[in-house]
C-alpha cells in the first residue's frame, strides 16, 4: 500500500478515532506519519476547510471580493489564510472579524472566550499594529536592499518600543 | 574593556556531540516516562500546553528572518529577568544537528514542526524536563508542562504559574471577545491542548478498542492512536485530548479530558482482567515471547521494538513477568527511539546498523544484572 500523500510504501497506520465523520484510517510513509502526528489536532488546514463548506452549505460561499481582502497590517489575504489555514498577525482577528465569527462558532462551538485574562493593562492596540505594520516596511525594504530606508524604520520601530515599555519594565 | 573576543571556531553540525547536558539527559528517561504517580499502570503522561503570541509581531509564518531573530532575544531577554527560571537552560535549534534536534522530539521537549522548521527558534527547558517553552514554532510561544501518570490539576498549577511569570515581562496578543490571538483559529481563546497519553494494550488485544472510542464521540475529545505496519506491529498508545479551545474555560476544558480518562482506564481494566481469566495462558504465553525476542533478535527495528515492549509492559503489569522492573521497560522505550541510540552509543548510525545496535543494547538491559536496574547505561 501507498503512502496517502506520496509514492512511498504505507508503513504507518493511523486511525483518527474521533473525527467528524467518525474513525477514519490514514495510511501514510514514516515522513508524512511524522508530520501528521506532530500536529495536536487534526490539521488546522483541513479543520477550516472543512468548517468553511459547512458555512458554504449554509448558504455563505465567500465571494471574490472577500478571497481579496487583505489585511492593512501584515498583509495577508482572506484567500491565503483559507489555502493555509494561518492568520498574519493579531489584527487578522479584528479586520477579518465578520468572516472569521462563523468559522470559529463552527470549530468551537462557541464565540466568545471566558477563559483566563492577562492580568496587566493591555497595550494599546493601534500601536501594537503600527509596529507590526513597520516591521513589516523594514522586512520589504532590506529585501529591497534599500538599508538606508530599513536603518530609518528601525529608529521609528525602536522609539516605540521604548514608549510602549515605559512604565511596564525596566 | 576594549579587548577583541576570541572569534568562535565554526561549530560542527555533523557529530554526535558529546555534550554534558545531554549526555546527562541522554542517560535519564525524562520526567514523563518515569513510570510513577497516579495510575501509572496505564496512564503514561499527562501534558498541557498553552500557545501565546507577541502582541506586536506578525504571527510566524508572516515573520521575516530580522522578526525571528528579534522575537527569540526578546523572549530570552525577558525569561533572564524571572529569577524563578534562573535554573532553566535555553538551546538555540537552528544551532543543534539533526541528531540533536531528534533527540529533542523523541523526549517530547520540541515538537516535530519545531525541529523541522528553519531560521531563529529554540527551546527552554527546565532541569527536571517538567517543562519547556518553544520559542517560534506555529506561535511565538509554545508552553508546555509534561508530568508522569494521571496529575492534570498539578500540571495545571505548574503551567498556570508559567504562564503568568511570562505574561508578567510580555505583552502577549490578547482580544477581549477572542481570548489569547493565535496563528491557527482551532487554538484560539485559551490556547489550551491537555493530552493524557494512555497504554491500552487489552482494549488492542480483545478488539474493543474502536468500539470504545465510538461511545465516546458525542464527547468533544480528540482520540489518537498510533499503529505500525497493518496488523503486524501495533503500538498501544492512545492520546486524548481536548478538541476546542474557544467559549469553555481552561478548567472545564480539562474536565472533559478528565472525566474521559477514568473510563478508559475502567474500560482497560475489565479487558485485562478478562484476557486473565479467559485465556491466561495464552497471553502469558504472548507476553513471555514478546521478551524471548527482545532479548535475543538480532536486528530489529524501532517499531517492532515499540511492539514487543508494550507485550512485556502488559506481562509485568499483571504479573505474568516478575523479573523485569517496569522502570527498565520505560527507559527502553526512549533509549530505542533513533536519536537515543545513537547518543548513548556515542556514534552517528545508519537504519540497518541501528537495527543492529538497539538489539545488543535489548539484550544488555534485558537479560541478566540489566533487567532489574534502572540505571541504565
Ligand atoms: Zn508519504
Ligand atoms: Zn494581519
Amino acid at each position: 500500500m501507498k503512502c496517502q500523500y506520496c509514492e512511498k510504501p504505507a508503513t504507518f497506520h493511523i486511525t483518527e478515532v474521533l473525527g467528524a465523520d467518525g474513525p477514519q484510517v490514514m495510511h501514510l510513509c514514516e515522513e508524512h506519519a511524522r508530520t501528521f502526528l506532530s500536529k495536536e489536532s487534526p490539521t488546522p488546514a483541513a479543520t477550516i476547510a472543512g468548517a468553511l463548506a459547512k458555512q458554504l452549505k449554509l448558504g455563505g460561499k465567500p465571494s471574490a471580493e472577500t478571497e481579496q481582502k487583505e489585511c492593512p497590517v501584515c498583509g495577508i489575504s482572506f484567500f491565503e489564510f483559507r489555502n493555509t489555514g494561518r492568520l498574519g498577525c493579531p489584527y487578522d482577528y479584528t479586520h477579518f472579524e465578520s468572516e472569521l465569527e462563523p468559522l470559529l462558532v463552527n470549530i468551537h462551538d462557541a464565540p466568545r472566550h471566558t477563559g483566563k485574562r492577562p492580568q496587566r493593562a493591555p497595550v494599546s492596540a493601534d500601536s501594537q499594529a503600527t509596529l507590526i505594520q513597520l516591521r513589516r516596511e523594514m522586512e520589504e525594504a532590506v529585501e529591497r536592499e534599500d538599508y538606508e530606508q530599513a536603518s530609518e524604520i528601525r529608529d521609528r520601530i525602536r522609539d516605540l518600543e521604548a514608549s510602549g515599555n515605559r512604565g511596564s519594565d525596566d | 574593556m576594549n579587548g577583541v573576543r576570541p572569534t568562535q571556531s565554526g561549530r560542527r553540525k555533523s557529530n554526535v556531540r558529546r555534550d554534558q547536558t545531554f549526555d546527562e539527559l541522554a542517560g535519564k528517561c525524562g520526567e514523563w516516562l518515569r513510570g510513577t504517580g497516579p495510575e501509572s499502570d496505564i496512564v503514561i503522561s499527562s501534558r498541557i500546553r498553552l500557545a501565546r503570541n507577541l502582541a506586536d509581531f506578525p504571527f510566524i509564518r508572516r515573520c521575516g528572518d530580522e522578526d525571528r531573530l528579534s522575537i527569540e532575544r526578546t523572549v530570552r531577554a525577558r525569561m533572564d529577568k524571572i529569577t524563578e527560571l534562573t535554573d532553566v537552560r535555553y538551546f538555540d535549534v537552528d544551532e543543534l544537528s539533526e541528531v540533536d534536534r531528534q533527540f529533542f522530539v523523541e523526549r517530547q521537549l520540541i515538537s516535530r514542526e519545531l525541529a523541522d522548521n528553519d531560521g531563529a527558534r529554540g527551546v527552554a527547558i527546565d532541569p527536571g524536563e517538567q517543562f519547556s517553552v518553544m520559542v517560534n514554532e506555529e506561535d511565538h510561544l509554545r508552553i508546555q508542562v509534561m508530568h508522569s501518570g494521571l496529575s492534570l490539576e498539578t500540571a495545571w498549577d505548574q503551567i498556570n504559574r508559567l504562564d503568568d511569570l511570562l505574561e508578567s515581562t510580555i505583552t502577549y496578543a490578547f482580544h477581549p471577545k477572542y481570548g489569547y490571538l493565535t496563528a491557527c483559529p482551532t487554538n484560539v481563546g485559551t490556547g489550551l491542548r491537555v493530552s493524557v497519553m494512555m497504554h491500552l494494550p487489552a482494549l488492542v488485544i480483545t478488539r474493543q478498542i474502536d468500539k470504545v472510542f465510538r461511545s465516546l464521540q458525542k464527547i468533544s475529545v480528540t482520540v489518537r492512536g498510533l499503529y505500525g505496519e497493518g496488523s503486524q506491529y501495533t503500538g498501544d498508545f492512545y492520546q486524548v485530548s481536548n478538541q476546542i479551545t474557544l467559549g469553555k474555560t481552561e478548567n472545564e476544558l480539562m474536565q472533559q479530558v478528565a472525566e474521559v480518562v477514568p473510563l478508559l482506564i475502567d474500560y482497560e481494566r475489565r479487558a485485562r482482567q478478562f484476557l486473565i481469566e479467559q485465556s491466561e495462558k495464552d497471553l502469558h504465553d504472548d507476553v513471555s515471547r514478546a521478551l524471548g525476542i527482545l532479548c535475543t533478535a538480532k536486528k530489529i527495528s524501532s517499531e517492532e521494538t515499540m511492539h514487543y515492549l508494550s507485550k512485556v509492559r502488559l506481562g509485568v503489569n499483571l504479573g505474568l513477568i516478575d523479573d523485569v522492573a517496569v522502570k527498565v521497560i520505560n527507559k527502553l522505550f526512549i533509549h530505542t527511539q533513533p536519536a537515543h541510540l545513537q547518543k548513548l552509543r556515542g556514534k552517528l548510525l545508519g537504519s540497518s546498523d541501528r537495527n543492529i545496535e538497539r538489539a545488543s543494547y535489548l539484550q544488555q538491559h534485558l537479560s541478566g544484572q540489566g533487567k532489574r536496574e534502572s540505571g541504565l547505561n
